[in-house]
């Protein structure tokens, strides 16, 4: 392993993060993760790593980094304007940077979370089998924290030639313009019959804004209130689970929720559409619209098959 | 009635109840020993709670059509399983002064000695129905109502782990440092959350604790006994109506 990178602006809120922490939810252990997984593995997979390896997560006012080796980068998901030696350089696309280059953030444009794959990987301990940053316990990550100024990172080996990697991209969909208006798409449930019919209606009707009260853990949403039953015994929640408190108002619960909740939980955002929610920024306008499971299965093998043709394609995009 | 139901793309919700009770988390417990043991591909992890059990499941191994299936499966054989009895783990506790700041306020406002708060709450064992909230927290079932006590109107900004609370009419420990508005009635060095361990979490839900009260040298040791390496709470298996 080697010092790969040196923080010299960390950014407003950056961390180490993979697919999260899974397997001890039963113990009360946080999952954590990226909050956009899609963007994870795309960076990933444009560097030659495994999808699932350790990256950077930046949210929405970038670091500087400087580099300590030759290595190949890619930024995924949000735009945050990024730049190599204070020139542009693309997101979705990988890139060769010598040593004592210089990586940059700008102003933010599209979403609000980028992820940084370095080839090989960042390789911070492993906890319970996962290098995620859960900031609140101080769990995994680099020393479990945000990083600061001055932070070391250490990457593993690269898979290829560094030539082979650099130079490779993803073409740019609708699905990764965050700006883009489109429904939700939800899995109504399980506490659906704790909400009167009216509710589900104005649920699945009306505008939801995402509030300034939003972070890794969840996004509190404002817009007209959901008439239910507020409070359930304690259970488990989910990645996407849309929890409604005693005031009405629906949280989307994200990457950093707790395992269990005690609110009623009108629905779950299905899986690839967790991403789009994640990258939207306080202001911002979600519309919910429900799909049969069935339906929301068949997209997530179709994000399946993109990531695997992706990672098959590697080399030649 | 159970209920099979599916939690958003890739969950799948088992419900055994409507409320909590001793014969749920049995029923619920058995139920995941055979999802351990039965390591159905596919299925990555569980979540028991109070009443249900919620399965997280890789949609692209199994579709939820052909989870539910292999549940009902299941469901029919619970019946015929024996569950094996329960364990019982001692969680040492100093309580009361410097680690235990609010014995007193949960004496006086229950109309107690200090003794008696002790008494009432090591005379039980306590059920783990479940574990959430921070990593190794357990939701434990069966304290005294004579020792219950309202949260802190202003929750302290951390709480050190090992801290033992109590929340209106439940009690529980802190299994790692994190702000809270338990009333602190004493400390365990007993460490419930150990990240450098192979199994990092000691407890587990479905088995019982007993709070067994320690004095300051005690603490001392047994804190040395844990750096050493060289500590394991005593647990015992749950013998027939030992409760």
């Amino acid at each position: 392993m080697n010092e790969a990178m040196k923080i010299i602006k960390p950014g407003l809120a950056t961390s180490v993060q993979d697919l999260g922490r899974k397997g001890y939810q039963q113990y009360g252990v946080v999952v954590a993760g990226a909050m956009d997984d899609f963007a994870l593995q795309a960076a990933n997979l444009l560097v030659g790593n495994k999808r699932g390896e350790a990256a950077l997560e930046i949210a929405l006012i970038g670091p500087e980094i400087m580099m300590l080796e030759n290595t190949v980068v890619a930024i995924c998901g949000a735009d945050l304007s990024p730049k190599l030696d204070g020139e542009a350089i693309s997101c979705w696309k990988s890139y060769f940077v010598e040593k004592g280059q210089r990586l940059s953030f700008g102003k933010p444009n599209n979403g609000g979370y980028a992820y940084l794959a370095v080839a090989g990987g960042l390789k911070t301990p492993e906890v319970m089998g996962s290098r995620s940053t859960y900031v609140k316990t101080e769990m995994g990550g680099y020393k479990g924290r945000f990083l600061k100024k001055g932070d070391y990172l250490e990457t593993g080996f690269p898979s290829s030639k560094l030539k082979q990697l650099s130079g490779r991209s993803i073409k740019i969909t609708k699905a990764m313009d965050y700006q883009s208006r489109r429904h939700i798409r939800v899995v109504l449930g399980p506490d659906r019959q704790g909400f009167t019919e009216e509710s589900i209606q104005q649920f699945l009707t009306s505008p939801y804004k995402v509030t300034p009260q939003s972070d890794r853990m969840g996004y509190r949403l404002d817009g007209p209130p959901l008439d239910g039953e507020a409070d359930i015994i304690s259970d488990a929640v989910l990645p996407g689970t849309i929890q409604v408190p005693a005031n009405g108002k629906p949280i989307v619960l994200l990457a950093d929720r707790q395992t269990t909740g005690g609110y009623a939980r009108i629905a779950s955002v299905i899986s690839v559409d967790l991403p789009y929610v994640a990258q939207q920024r306080a202001g911002n306008e979600l519309r919910f619209a429900a799909v049969s499971v069935r339906e929301a299965q068949q997209q997530y093998v179709k994000r399946e098959f993109l990531l695997q043709r992706l990672n098959m394609a590697a080399g030649k995009f | 009635m159970v209920r099979i139901e599916p939690y958003g793309d890739s969950g799948l919700r088992i419900q055994f109840g409507e409320d909590i009770s001793k014969e749920i988390n049995e029923t619920i417990r058995c139920f995941c020993l055979l999802l351990e043991e039965k390591k159905i591909p596919g299925v990555i992890e569980w979540i028991p709670t109070y009443t249900a059990v919620s399965i997280i499941y890789d949609p692209l191994i199994l579709f939820y059509d052909d989870l539910k299936i292999r549940m009902k499966q299941l469901l029919s054989v619970l019946k015929e399983m024996e569950l094996p009895p329960a364990k019982i783990t001692e969680i040492p506790v100093l309580y009361g002064g410097e680690y235990g700041p609010d014995l007193s306020l949960v004496a006086e406002k229950n109309k107690l000695i200090e003794r008696e708060v002790i008494d009432l709450h090591t005379s039980k064992d306590y059920l783990i129905y479940m574990m959430g909230f921070i990593p190794g927290f357990t939701y434990l079932g069966g304290m005294s109502e004579k020792i219950a006590i309202e949260r802190k109107s202003n929750p302290r900004a951390e709480i050190s782990a090992g801290s033992v609370g109590i929340a209106g009419k439940q009690t529980g420990i802190y299994p790692v440092n994190s702000p809270g508005g338990w009333q602190i009635i004493g400390k365990t060095p007993v460490k419930l959350y150990d990240e450098n361990k192979k199994s990092p979490i000691l407890l587990e839900a479905g088995n019982y604790i007993r709070f067994v009260p320690i004095k300051e040298k005690e603490f001392a040791d047994i804190e040395q006994q844990i750096k050493a390496g060289n500590y394991m709470p005593r647990t015992k298996t749950m013998a027939e109506g030992m409760e």
